[in-house]
């Protein structure tokens, strides 16, 4: 404990060496979230006031990013396409996670070799699986899929090449990825309800339906807020599974399957107007905050 | 994982199998199967020559281990490979280290700030990764940081959710084992990393797997900080790859693998920990 300067006095006080100890603890981890997370937050927003294009001096141009965005067409297609992935894929997801851990939760014989199907897309890297659904929905021959309905004697689906179908399908491949973490939340959740509950119900006779509705599904209502919140913001981001399964068109076709982020990218890295990105960020970040929020008013006024 | 299912419902009769749960077994196995069928069939292809791509049966005729050697050889995928891993090991490892130094901090030190420091990190959760990229970028281009290592790095050094379990956990550690240790003499330092942390062991493998993992497979932010093909990480090489080759499904399927095989080789060693991981990570976060 030699933690003393020259000019203060040899004995620290006990508090005053603790608090010495604290800040040297914390003086890195102070600088990284000060330089790497709140200065770059404030700077997003200062940036999307301006228009720059990286090669001459960023000029304000106050809120005319903002004007230009909302007044483009692009921007409330790209904003609808989000919003598809997320009232779409959430419910489905979810509805889907529920079923089968409810079901899985049941299962002894082979509980943990289910569980480990199940759970094995999520820990997958998305861009890599993003070509394997995209080879999967390629026309026949190539494609799995159309081979197979071919097979039955059905019809063909374009998939990725249609207007109607790619943003679906391109779903399709994101709730597969993320099945396996809401089964295991679901579970922890179904776990967390004290048996005696089950009990009192088997008791009184009450059936497997109603238990469901009268006393799992209440209970589990943390759990379900949580998923709904982490699902939905999962879909706002998403980006991966749609940038490798249309290279040849990011975000097409036509634009059909573009989502926020891909905007953002676009916006920002193919065509340099680094302004009009941060305020597309910045509408991003606002719909992720307005969710969070929802989050924590529901849980509260439980 | 069976011991945590004992004690749940007692072990069934035989004569009480019911169909209704044969049924429900087979239904979840069916499932099960179909879950991982898109990664079967990436093998499978992955062991398949160009003529036979259109042969759909899960297991090869001849199955051949040329695609892999053809992209091994050929292509950058060692570099990228090596890059992955490298960017994944530094960054799991200064997570471990600073978000339970941190979290330990918060934890077991009363100071002056403490509430502050906590709900200003905590509040970096609110703010989506894709806000940030663009002031990452200019600061890495005014830097030098692109096209770099330590670019595609740094973004992650720390996370608030690491912070926050980490802290979770040091909660949990009596205040009686710290104060015996400091009567020992020992000094704050030596006391968190001798003593604190060997009590949050579950909790530091939680926190180092899935850092290890989100940034093995991690994308957005390698994508537009490399622009040097010797840079990119795995997943980025395999776009680029995959780009270039166009319609040669069994290259870009052995390219898949390769990414996908480190992750699957983490998951089958580490189920249990991975799957306790992400209930903890779920119930606490």
């Amino acid at each position: 404990m030699t933690h003393t300067s020259p000019h203060t006095a040899p004995r620290l006080s006990m508090r005053t060496r603790r608090a010495i100890w604290v800040w040297a603890f914390l003086a890195l981890p102070v600088l990284f979230y000060s330089v790497i997370r709140f200065y770059p937050t404030i700077d997003a927003f200062r940036l999307s006031f301006t228009d720059w294009n990286l090669m001459s001096e960023p000029s304000y141009i106050g809120l005319q990013n903002y004007r230009d965005m909302f007044a483009s067409a692009e921007f409330w297609k790209v904003f609808r396409n989000t919003f598809a992935y997320l009232i779409i894929g959430t419910p489905i997801s979810l509805i889907l996670s529920f079923v089968i851990a409810y079901f899985l939760d049941r299962v002894r014989f082979g509980h943990t070799f289910l569980r480990a199907l199940y759970f094995l897309p999520f820990i997958t890297t998305a861009s890599a699986m993003g070509w394997v659904w995209r080879w999967f929905y390629q026309p026949a021959p190539t494609g799995v899929i159309n081979s197979v309905l071919g097979a039955v004697g059905m019809g063909q689906l374009d998939f990725l090449r249609s207007t109607t179908w790619a943003l679906p399908s391109i779903m399709v491949t994101a709730i597969w990825a993320g099945l396996g973490f809401q089964i295991i939340i679901f579970m922890a959740g179904l776990r967390s309800i004290p048996q005696t509950y089950y009990e009192a119900a088997k008791i009184d006779g009450v059936g497997d339906f109603a238990v469901l509705r009268k006393i799992t599904l209440p209970l589990l209502k943390p759990t379900t807020v949580f998923l709904v919140v982490f699902s939905s913001i999962g879909f706002l981001r998403i980006f991966d599974q749609v940038y490798n399964m249309t290279t040849n068109d990011p975000g097409g076709p036509l634009g059909t399957t573009k989502p926020l982020v891909l905007m953002i990218y676009q916006t920002a890295f193919n065509s340099y107007q680094m302004g009009a990105a941060a305020a597309q960020t910045v509408v991003l970040f606002t719909i992720l905050l307005v969710i969070s929020l929802l989050q924590l008013w529901i849980l509260r006024t439980r | 994982m069976a011991a945590t299912d004992t004690g749940m419902t007692p072990p069934l009769p035989m004569a009480r199998i019911r169909p209704g749960r044969i049924v429900t077994w087979t239904v979840l196995s069916i499932g099960g199967v179909l879950m991982i069928t898109p990664i079967l069939f990436m093998f499978s292809t992955s062991l398949k020559t160009a003529g036979q791509i259109y042969d759909l049966r899960l297991i090869p005729q001849n199955p051949t281990l040329a695609n892999y050697v053809a992209v091994l050889t050929e292509g950058q995928f060692p570099r990228w490979f090596l890059n992955s891993a490298f960017v994944a090991i530094c960054v799991t490892v200064s997570n471990v280290f600073f978000d339970s130094l941190v979290g330990y901090t918060l934890a077991k030190f009363r100071f002056r700030g403490r509430q502050f420091v906590f709900i200003a990190i905590l509040s970096t959760l609110m703010i989506p990764t894709e806000m940030l990229v663009i002031p990452w970028y200019l600061m890495a281009a005014d830097l030098g940081w692109l096209d770099s290592y330590w670019g595609i790095m740094f973004p992650g050094m720390m996370t608030a959710f690491g912070t926050f379990l980490m802290k979770q956990f040091f909660e949990t550690v009596p205040d009686d084992f710290i104060e015996a240790a400091r009567m020992d003499g020992l000094n704050e330092f030596t006391i968190w990393w001798k003593i604190a942390m060997p009590l949050v062991t579950p909790a530091l493998s939680a926190l180092a797997i899935f850092t290890f993992l989100g940034n093995w497979t991690a994308f957005f932010w390698p994508l537009i900080s490399t622009t040097s093909k010797e840079l990119y990480t795995l997943p980025v090489g395999l776009t680029s790859f995959a780009v270039e080759q166009a319609i040669q499904w069994e290259m870009i399927m052995t390219g898949a693998a390769i990414a996908t095989i480190p992750t699957l080789l983490v998951f089958l060693a580490l189920q249990r920990y991975i799957v306790r991981g992400v209930m903890l990570a779920g119930l606490k976060g």
